[in-house]
């Protein structure tokens, strides 16, 4: 029971952050029909900041402001820091080819994707940078019951991606943005004929991924303390897969399939091992690729006459 | 008198297609005017030119005397233009009142008095004002539509063949509505299929053939036109 409960912790954790990725991937496939590849990469530059901004500030072991500053302060860097990228890449990436066939954004995303990876890897080497979490706060503070421990950066991670959420669903649902946000979605010609400004929509929806992949680069780094250039590869796919299984576009549907996930991934790395994780997390993608294309809260696309 | 809508010499692209050819129409102040035309002439291409939704390749766009040509569609939404499109294009996943919160997208301020002023008109809107568009019936959807373009204001409205695929009852009731809206003095281009309707309650009409008007004049005197009988108007 206790060995169950701590895999649900880590499930949370994991699901957390993957839906927090979902939710960037998604959007921007509900707007522009755009698998954004470098959106996993997008978050890695993320974690980079909350790192930089660790640094900056003297370290885990040391810093010169209080923790609880710093970690806010990390997660403010990581989620502008990829935010800005995110604008920045729509603005040069895919707005020039917006009328292009499909293809050509997507190639577009796939070689953004190697040249964030490249650059990371130019400028910041290969080596794996780690947050020290263990060193800045003590891993012995959280909550204890009974026999079930769970650790205050959990915590703090579990709650900001509960909290993000929250944030996120009440703009889209009910604030103007969010209303031209659906309305683009659904018909981006009608959204214009509203006078919508179609293209700042499409900017905010990269402005608000992109924020909440830089959140889920730091929650990753506090949790796991491993940063590196290629970090954003395997989280992006598994982002993706969330997004697919939730139903690409779906706001809801990103928030489920990221918990699914993590929660497959942190029983299967429990019960049977973790060299399976992800092959377990991508064969979900395919049975549902296979069963049901649409995802959990996906709907058909609709026929345009 | 200053026209409140006019297309001066327009010529619109679909990539190499050349659609809309010298295009010139006006609507004057409060005016109701027709548009008529076969399948594929270029009625829907010259109501998104007349929004900007489509850009001309020459020629001008003028909304109340102001050369429009160049700005954004929101722009000529703020000034006082609307559109109820083809197909009635709602909002599908979103509620009734959301749909009608879009149409007034650009303004703020209280938009109790026009929510009570379209739901005046189109009492079934408002026993639905909680359901999504996506599941109301054709006629509904049409008052939606409607509705949505006069949460704006307009001072012009742009209706792209308001009775499409609507029951004959409907239809009436539809252009009793428009007609009902063109009395309260907002000037109207509407693209009819339902040539013999649309004369008998516009003030002026012009008639488009691949992309070109080849006839216009006042509504009464359009609808004694011969070639027109002939090919639009069955009798
Ligand atoms: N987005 C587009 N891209 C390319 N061609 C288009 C586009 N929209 C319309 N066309 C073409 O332009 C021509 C005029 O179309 P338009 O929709 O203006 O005609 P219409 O008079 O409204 O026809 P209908 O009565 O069928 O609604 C048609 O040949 C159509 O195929
Ligand atoms: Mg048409």
């Amino acid at each position: 029971m206790e060995f169950f409960l701590q895999q649900l912790v880590n499930g949370l954790t994991l699901g957390g952050v993957y839906a927090l990725i979902a939710l960037g991937y998604s959007m921007v496939y509900g707007i522009l029909k755009l698998l954004n590849f470098a959106h996993g990469d997008v978050y890695m530059v993320g974690a980079f900041a909350g790192y930089g901004v660790l640094v900056a500030f003297g370290g885990p072991a040391d810093p010169r402001i209080p923790v609880v500053t710093l970690i806010v302060l990390m997660f403010l860097a990581g989620m502008l820091a990829s935010g800005i990228l995110g604008v920045v890449i729509e603005r040069f990436a895919y707005r020039p080819l917006r009328n292009a066939p499909r293809i050509a954004p997507l190639i577009s995303a796939v070689g953004v994707s190697f040249f964030l990876q490249n650059a990371a890897l130019l400028v910041l080497g290969a080596r794996f940078r780690s947050y020290g979490t263990a060193r800045m706060v003590d891993p012995a503070t959280g909550l204890q019951w009974g026999p079930l421990r769970i650790s205050i950066i959990r915590i703090v991670v579990i709650l900001s991606a509960v909290a993000l959420m929250v944030v996120l669903h009440l703009l889209v649902q009910r604030t103007k943005l969010g209303k031209a946000m659906r309305a683009t979605a659904f018909d981006r010609e009608a959204a214009a004929m509203m006078g919508i400004d179609v293209d700042r929509v499409i900017v905010a929806t990269f402005l608000i991924g992109s924020v909440l992949a830089g959140a889920a680069g730091v929650m990753v780094g506090l949790v796991f303390s491993r940063v590196y250039h290629f970090m954003g590869f395997v989280a992006g796919l598994k982002g993706f897969t969330a997004a697919v299984i939730g139903g690409i576009g779906s706001i809801p549907g990103a928030m489920m399939g990221g918990l699914l996930i993590g929660l497959a991934e942190a029983f299967s790395a429990g019960y049977i091992s973790s060299t399976f994780q992800n092959l377990i997390v991508f064969g979900l993608l395919i049975v549902f690729l296979l069963a049901r294309p649409r995802g959990l809260f996906g709907v058909p696309e609709p026929v345009k006459v | 008198m200053t026209p409140l809508l006019e297309l001066a010499e327009v010529d619109t692209f679909y990539g190499e297609i050349h659609i809309l050819q010298k295009v010139s129409l006006q609507v004057q102040p409060g005016e109701l005017v027709c548009l008529l035309g076969g399948n594929a002439s270029g009625k829907s291409t010259t109501l998104k030119t007349c929004l900007g939704i489509v850009r001309p390749a020459a020629g001008r766009v003028l909304f109340d005397g102001e050369d429009v040509t160049d700005a954004p569609t929101s722009h000529r939404i703020a000034r006082g233009m609307a559109i109820v499109p083809e197909n009635r294009r709602v909002f599908a996943p979103m509620t009734v009142m959301e749909n009608l919160e879009l149409g007034a997208y650009l303004r703020d301020g209280d938009l109790k008095g026009d929510f009570e002023r379209v739901f005046d008109l189109f009492p079934r809107l408002y026993e639905r004002r909680d359901q999504l568009a996506g599941t109301l019936s054709g006629g509904e959807q049409q008052m939606l539509a409607m509705g949505r373009a006069l949460m704006s204001r307009p001072r012009m409205l742009l209706m792209d063949e308001p009775s499409m695929g609507l029951a004959p009852v409907l239809v009436e009731q539809s252009f009793q509505i428009i007609a009902d809206v063109h009395a309260q003095g907002v000037g109207i281009l509407v693209v009819e299929q339902n040539a013999n309707m649309a004369l008998s309650i516009a003030d002026r009409g012009y008639v488009l053939q691949t992309g070109r008007i080849v006839l216009s004049g006042p509504a009464a005197e359009l609808a004694e036109n011969e070639d027109l009988k002939r090919a639009y108007l069955g009798r």
